[in-house]
C-alpha cells in the first residue's frame, strides 16, 4: 500500500501479516480467476502465501526499522527514535506524482541505503516496470476524490 | 467497470507472483512423468587453509546440471575485494550473484571508511544476507583474505550460520577433502608445504566424487600480495586419440597414375554348332 499523507498510525499497523480474504479479488487480469496460470480457486490457494518469503520479504524493510528504532531508544532515549522518525515523514513527502517512480534520494540518503545494494536493486526495477498505474485513478485515489 | 488496482506499490527484490502456477505447473508435468528442468549445480569441492603467512583457498573446476557435466572448466574462486576471496559450492547462480553483490557493498563501504575492507565485514554482510532468505539461497561459501589483523577464514552454510577455523571444506567432495586435512594439517605451515596440501584434498575430492572433477584452481592470498593460479594442476587431463584419419605435417602429396592390365581371355567351353543337313 502506498504509504498514505495522512497517516498517524505508527510502525506497528504497516505491517502485512496477512494475505488479503479469499474470493474478493482474483488475481487474474479483469477481476476473474486466471485458470491457466494460478489453476483453480479454492480458498486455501487464496488465504495461505504463495511461498513462505512473500510475508517475511513484503515486512523487511518495516520490521528492520523497527529493530533498529527500539534499539535506538533503549540507547539514546525516546528522542533519538522520534527525530529520526520526523526525518523520514519529511524525506518521503517528496515525491513525484503518484504514478511517476520517484528517486527517494533523501529517504535513502537516511536509511543509508545509498551506499549499499541489494536484490531489490538489481532485480525488478520499479524504474523498469512495463506496467504503469492509470493516471488519473492515481491522481484521484491520492486526493481522495475516488 | 473493472476494478483498478491502485494501490500497486512499486517494490524491487524477489517477485514471488509464479510461485503458485510453478507449483501446479510441476504436479502436472509429475503426473505425466517428466519432470521441470533443475539449476546448475557446482557439486564441488572447496577448501581453505591458514598458513604461516596468510591463507591458500583451492576448488575444482566442474560444473553438474543433473547427471551431465555443465561446465569443464568454471572458476569457483570469486572475487570479494583485493584482499579477500571467496570460494562458492551450491547453486552456481546463487554463489555468483551473492558474492557479486558483497563485493559491490564492500567497495562502497570501504570507500566510505577510507580503509581496506576486512574479512569479518564480508563474512557478517554474507550472514546477514543468507539468513534473510532462510537457506532458499543455495550457496556454501568458503571465505578467505587477509587484513589488519591477520589472515582468517570463515566458511558460511546456506542457512546463514558461519565457522571461523583455521581450516575448511565445503561442498559434495568435502568429506574426503576433510580427511585429508585432518590428516596432515599443521599449524604455521610453510607456503609451499601448504600449497601442497591443499593441493592433494582438492584431488581426494575430484577422485572420490562425481560432483568434482577436472582441474585444480589455487588462490594464494598474502599481506599485500594474490596470486591466482588458474589452473595449478591439470588432475583429470581429456584423453588423447589413438588413431588419426589426417595426414602428419610435412607429409610430401602426390598424384598417382593407375594402369589396367588386360587379361586375355580364355574360352573354357565352347558350344559345337550341329550341321545342319538339308533334305530336299
Amino acid at each position: 500500500m502506498l504509504l498514505n499523507l495522512l497517516d498517524t498510525r505508527g510502525l506497528r499497523s504497516q505491517l502485512k501479516d496477512s494475505v488479503p480474504v479469499a474470493g474478493l479479488c482474483p488475481h487474474g487480469a479483469y477481476g476473474v480467476q486466471d485458470s491457466l496460470r494460478s489453476g483453480f480457486s479454492s480458498v486455501k490457494n487464496e488465504l495461505l502465501p504463495s511461498h513462505s518469503l512473500e510475508l517475511s520479504e513484503k515486512n523487511f524493510q518495516l520490521n528492520k526499522d523497527k529493530m533498529n528504532f527500539s534499539t535506538l531508544r533503549n540507547i539514546q532515549g525516546l528522542h533519538a527514535p522520534l527525530k529520526l522518525q520526523m526525518e523520514y515523514r519529511a524525506a518521503r513527502q517528496i515525491q513525484r506524482l503518484p504514478f511517476l517512480q520517484s528517486s527517494n534520494l533523501a529517504l535513502d540518503t537516511l536509511r543509508g541505503s545509498d551506499e549499499a545494494i541489494g536484490f531489490d536493486d538489481i532485480l525488478n526495477d520499479p524504474a523498469q516496470s512495463e506496467m504503469m498505474g492509470e493516471p488519473h485513478m492515481m491522481v484521484e485515489y491520492k486526493l481522495g476524490m475516488l | 467497470m473493472a476494478t483498478l488496482t491502485v494501490n500497486r506499490a512499486a517494490l524491487g527484490g524477489f517477485s514471488f507472483e509464479n510461485c503458485k502456477r510453478n507449483a501446479l505447473l510441476e504436479g502436472e508435468a509429475n503426473k505425466v512423468g517428466c519432470s521441470l528442468p533443475s539449476a546448475r549445480k557446482t557439486g564441488t569441492t572447496i577448501c581453505g587453509v591458514v598458513f604461516k603467512d596468510g591463507v591458500i583457498l583451492g576448488a575444482d573446476t566442474r560444473a553438474t546440471e543433473g547427471m551431465v557435466v555443465a561446465d569443464k572448466n568454471c572458476s569457483k574462486i570469486h572475487y570479494i575485494s583485493p584482499n579477500i576471496y571467496c570460494c562458492g559450492a551450491g547453486t552456481a547462480a546463487d554463489t555468483e550473484m551473492t558474492t557479486q553483490i558483497i563485493s559491490s557493498n564492500l567497495e562502497l563501504h570501504s570507500l566510505s571508511t577510507g580503509r581496506l575492507p576486512r574479512v569479518a565485514t564480508a563474512n557478517r554482510m554474507l550472514k546477514q544476507m543468507l539468513f534473510r532468505y532462510q537457506g532458499y539461497i543455495g550457496a556454501a561459501l568458503v571465505l578467505g583474505g587477509v587484513d589488519c589483523n591477520g589472515p582468517h577464514l570463515y566458511s558460511i552454510y546456506p542457512h546463514g550460520s558461519t565457522d571461523k577455523l583455521p581450516y575448511v571444506t565445503m561442498g559434495s567432495g568435502s568429506l574426503a577433502a576433510m580427511a585429508v586435512f585432518e590428516d596432515r594439517y599443521k599449524p604455521d605451515m610453510e607456503e609451499e608445504a601448504a600449497k601442497q596440501l591443499v593441493r592433494d584434498a582438492i584431488a581426494a575430492g575430484i577422485f572420490n566424487d562425481l560432483g568434482s572433477g577436472s582441474n585444480i584452481d589455487l588462490c594464494v592470498i598474502t599481506k599485500g600480495k594474490v596470486d591466482y593460479l588458474r589452473p595449478h594442476d591439470e588432475a583429470n587431463k581429456k584423453g588423447v586419440r589413438t588413431g588419426d584419419y589426417k595426414y602428419k605435417r610435412g607429409t610430401t602429396g602426390y598424384s598417382l597414375l593407375i594402369t589396367h592390365r588386360r587379361h586375355d581371355v580364355f574360352i573354357s567351353s565352347m558350344e559345337m554348332m550341329s550341321e545342319v543337313t538339308c533334305v530336299l
